[in-house]
C-alpha cells in the first residue's frame, strides 16, 4: 500500500479578482522510500499542492478541497487540526527554498533543532540536545559541538540548508517534502545538498517529494517524475522514460529549453507565450495555446491523465489518440 | 576596545562560547558600546541622586526664604535659590523624582497596552485587526492638548491623571510599531517553517514572534521615556501638569525661562540635567538596539 495517496486535490484562492485555481485536480501516490519529483515552471501549483497537504495554505483566502489525501489511513484534508499538527514535522517534514530566512535569527541552532523533538516526543532537554548534536553531525556540519550553539547568521547558506535538513529529519518522518531546496544556493553547494538529501534518504528509507523547476536536478535524483502545468498534472512516468520518450509536448518543450541541450552559440529554445491566467476557467488543455502540435480539438476537450505506456500517463489529447509521437 | 585582525578570531570564538543566551550576548555587546555605557551610568547616577539626594540636604523643596529671594549659587545654596528663596538643588533633585517617575510609569503603561494591542491585532489579522487599528486611528486623531485639558477639567488636577493622560497617548505609536513588526514576521519563512514543524500557535508567538519583536520594542521604549518626560515638561509649562510647590524638571525649566535674564542659574541647571537625561536615554536606546540585534555580532 502506498504511503500517501492524493486523489483529485484542488486548491483555490478566493481573491477579489476571482477564484484562482492554483491546483486543479492533482492525483498521485508515493510509496515508502520512493522519490517523486514534481516539475513545472513558476506558478504551476507544485508548491501549493504540497503546502495544501499539510494545511499550510492560509485559509482564507485559500480553500483546499479534494477526494482525499490519505497518509496510511489518515485523510489529511479532513482530519482535525490537532491531528494534522501532530503529523507536521513528525510524519511529514518539509524543507523550504530559502535557508537564509527559514531559521529564526533569535534562536541558536541547538534550540531550533531540539524544538521538533520537544513538542512531538516525550523526551527531556538533555536527551534532545544529544540528538540535536548527532543530527547536526550527520548532515556534515564540521565542528558541530561548537557550532551548535551559534546563531543562524553565523552559518553560510549551504550550512543553513544542512541545518534545515537536520531539523526536518530529526523527528524521523516518513515523508520529506523538499520545496526547491537548492534554488537559493550556489551551484557548487547545490550538488552537496542534493548528495546529502540522497544519502539521508537511502540511509533512512524516507520517502521524498522533490519539487523543482530544474529538470536536470530531478533527473539525477528521482525515481518518478510528475510534470505540472497550470495547476494540473500533464505527465507522469519514471524518470528514465520521461527523459527518453516524453509523452506530452510540454515535457518535451521543457527539456528542449535546457541550455545544456543546445549547441554552443545556437539560440536558446524557449516556449513561446505565457502560462494561462488561472483566475479564469481554462477550456481544454491548458498548454494548447503554446503548443506547436495543438489542433482545434485541444482547446475544447477536457483532458485527464491516461495511461499511454508502462507506468506512463499523459494528458495530451493527440498522444492519447495515437496521433503524435514525440522524441 | 581594539578591533584588529588579530582580535577578530577571538571575538568569533567567544560568539560560540557554550551556554550563552540571547541576553548574555546582548549584555556583552552593550558593554562594548562606550556611549551606551556612559548613558546608562549617567542615568543611574541621576536616579540615585533624585531618590536619595534630598535626604542629605539641609533644605526641603518647599521651604521658603522670602528674605533671600533669587540668590545666585553660593556655599549655602549650591545651585542658588528661586524667587521665593527655595533651594534650587533640593527642587532639582525632588523634581527628578517626579520626572523620572512620570517617564517610567507612563512608559510602562504605553508599553503594556501597546505591545498587547499591537501583537493581538497583528497576529489575529482580519476583522479584529481592522477594528483594533481603527480605534488607534481615532485616538490618534484627537489633539493631545485638548484631550489632556479635558481630562484635567473633568477630573481635576491629579498627579496620577498625568500618567494616564501621557500613557494613553504614547501607547498608540507602540501598538502600530508592534503590529507592523508582527505582520512582517507572520510572513517570514521561519514562522511558516515552525508551523510546518507542528508547533502550537502559542508556542510560535512566545518563542518565535515575541523575541523577534523585542529589539524594536526595547528601542522604542527608550525613546518613549524622553518623549514622555518632554510631554510632562510641556504640560507643566502650560500649567496643566505638576503644580508648585511640587517640582519637576519641566516645571523648573518653565520657571527658569521666565526669569532667565535676572537669574540664569534657574534655567541653566534644570535644562542641563534634563538634556543630559535625554541624551543618555537616546544613547542607551541606540546601544540596546545594536546589542539586541544578534545579526550585528558578526563583526
Amino acid at each position: 500500500m502506498a504511503l500517501l495517496e492524493v486523489d483529485d486535490l484542488r486548491t483555490s484562492f478566493h481573491t477579489r479578482n476571482g477564484v484562482v485555481r492554483a491546483v486543479d485536480g492533482v492525483s498521485f501516490c508515493i510509496d515508502r522510500g520512493e522519490t517523486l519529483g514534481i516539475v513545472g515552471e513558476s506558478g504551476s501549483g507544485k508548491s501549493v499542492a504540497c503546502l495544501s497537504l499539510l494545511g499550510l495554505v492560509p485559509q482564507p483566502p485559500g480553500r483546499i478541497e479534494g477526494a482525499g489525501a490519505v497518509l496510511e489511513g489518515i485523510d489529511l484534508l479532513r482530519c482535525p487540526q490537532e491531528v494534522l499538527r501532530g503529523i507536521r514535522g513528525r510524519r511529514i517534514a518539509m524543507i523550504f527554498q530559502d535557508p537564509m530566512t527559514s531559521l529564526n535569527p533569535y534562536m541558536t541552532i541547538e534550540e531550533q533543532l531540539m524544538e521538533p523533538l520537544l513538542i512531538h516526543e516525550k523526551i527531556g532537554r538533555a536527551a534532545a540536545a544529544r540528538m540535536a548534536l548527532q543530527a547536526l553531525q550527520e548532515v556534515g556540519v564540521p565542528e558541530a559541538e561548537q557550532r551548535i550553539r551559534s546563531y543562524p547568521h553565523q552559518f553560510s547558506g549551504g550550512m543553513r540548508q544542512r541545518v534545515m535538513i537536520a531539523m526536518a529529519l530529526i523527528g524521523k518522518p516518513d515523508l520529506l517534502i523538499a520545496d526547491e531546496p537548492t534554488t537559493a544556493l550556489d551551484v557548487t553547494v547545490q550538488a552537496q545538498i542534493l548528495d546529502l538529501i540522497a544519502q539521508q534518504q537511502r540511509q533512512r528509507g524516507v520517502a521524498v517529494i522533490f519539487i523543482s523547476h530544474d529538470l536536470s536536478v530531478v533527473a539525477g535524483f528521482c525515481d518518478r517524475v510528475m510534470v505540472m502545468y497550470a495547476g494540473r498534472v500533464v505527465e507522469t512516468a519514471d524518470t528514465r522514460t520521461i527523459f527518453r520518450e516524453p509523452k506530452h509536448p510540454y515535457t518535451r518543450a521543457l527539456q528542449r529549453s535546457r541550455p545544456a541541450m543546445q549547441a554552443k552559440g545556437a539560440e536558446l529554445c524557449v516556449i513561446p507565450g505565457l502560462p494561462p491566467d488561472l483566475s479564469r476557467p481554462v477550456p481544454g488543455c491548458a498548454f494548447a495555446p503554446r503548443c506547436e502540435f495543438a489542433v482545434a480539438d485541444c482547446g475544447r476537450t477536457e483532458m485527464r491523465l491516461q495511461d499511454v505506456g508502462a507506468g506512463q500517463a499523459s494528458a495530451c489529447l493527440r498522444v492519447q489518440r495515437g496521433e503524435l509521437t514525440l522524441q | 576596545m581594539p578591533v584588529t585582525a588579530t582580535a577578530s578570531p577571538a571575538l568569533a570564538a567567544d560568539a560560540v562560547e557554550p551556554g550563552r543566551s540571547l541576553w548574555q550576548d546582548a549584555w556583552a555587546r552593550l558593554r562594548r558600546n562606550r556611549m551606551a555605557v556612559i548613558g546608562g551610568v549617567v542615568l543611574l547616577v541621576l536616579t540615585a541622586l533624585s531618590l536619595f539626594g534630598p535626604l542629605f540636604l539641609a533644605y526641603s523643596y518647599e521651604e521658603q526664604n522670602l528674605g533671600l529671594g533669587a540668590a545666585p549659587p553660593s556655599a549655602a545654596h549650591l545651585l542658588g535659590t528661586d524667587k521665593l528663596g527655595r533651594d534650587q538643588l533640593a527642587r532639582l533633585l525632588f523634581g527628578g523624582r517626579v520626572s523620572l517617575l512620570v517617564g517610567l510609569a507612563a512608559t510602562s503603561v504605553s508599553l503594556t497596552i501597546g505591545v498587547l494591542w499591537g501583537s493581538i491585532a497583528g497576529y489575529a489579522g482580519g476583522k479584529l485587526d481592522a477594528v483594533m487599528m481603527r480605534i488607534v486611528d481615532i485616538l490618534y486623531a484627537l489633539p493631545f492638548t485638548i484631550f489632556v485639558i479635558l481630562l484635567m477639567t473633568v477630573f481635576g488636577r491629579n498627579f496620577i491623571l498625568l500618567f494616564v493622560a501621557i500613557g494613553a497617548v504614547e501607547w498608540l505609536t507602540m501598538a502600530r510599531i508592534v503590529r507592523g513588526q508582527v505582520l512582517a514576521l507572520k510572513r517570514q519563512e521561519f514562522i511558516e517553517a515552525a508551523v510546518a514543524l507542528g508547533l502550537r500557535k502559542r508556542r510560535i508567538v512566545l518563542r518565535h514572534v515575541v523575541p523577534n519583536v523585542l529589539g524594536p520594542v526595547m528601542v522604542y521604549t527608550t525613546l518613549t521615556i524622553p518623549a514622555v518626560m518632554l510631554l510632562e515638561a510641556f504640560l507643566s509649562f502650560l500649567g496643566l501638569g505638576v503644580q508648585p510647590p511640587m517640582s519637576s524638571w519641566g516645571l523648573l525649566i518653565k520657571e527658569g525661562a521666565e526669569q532667565m535674564e535676572e537669574a540664569p542659574w534657574l534655567l541653566i541647571y534644570p535644562a542641563a540635567v534634563f538634556a543630559a537625561t535625554l541624551f543618555s536615554l537616546n544613547f542607551l536606546g541606540d546601544g540596546l538596539r545594536d546589542a539586541l540585534d544578534v545579526r550585528a555580532s558578526k563583526d
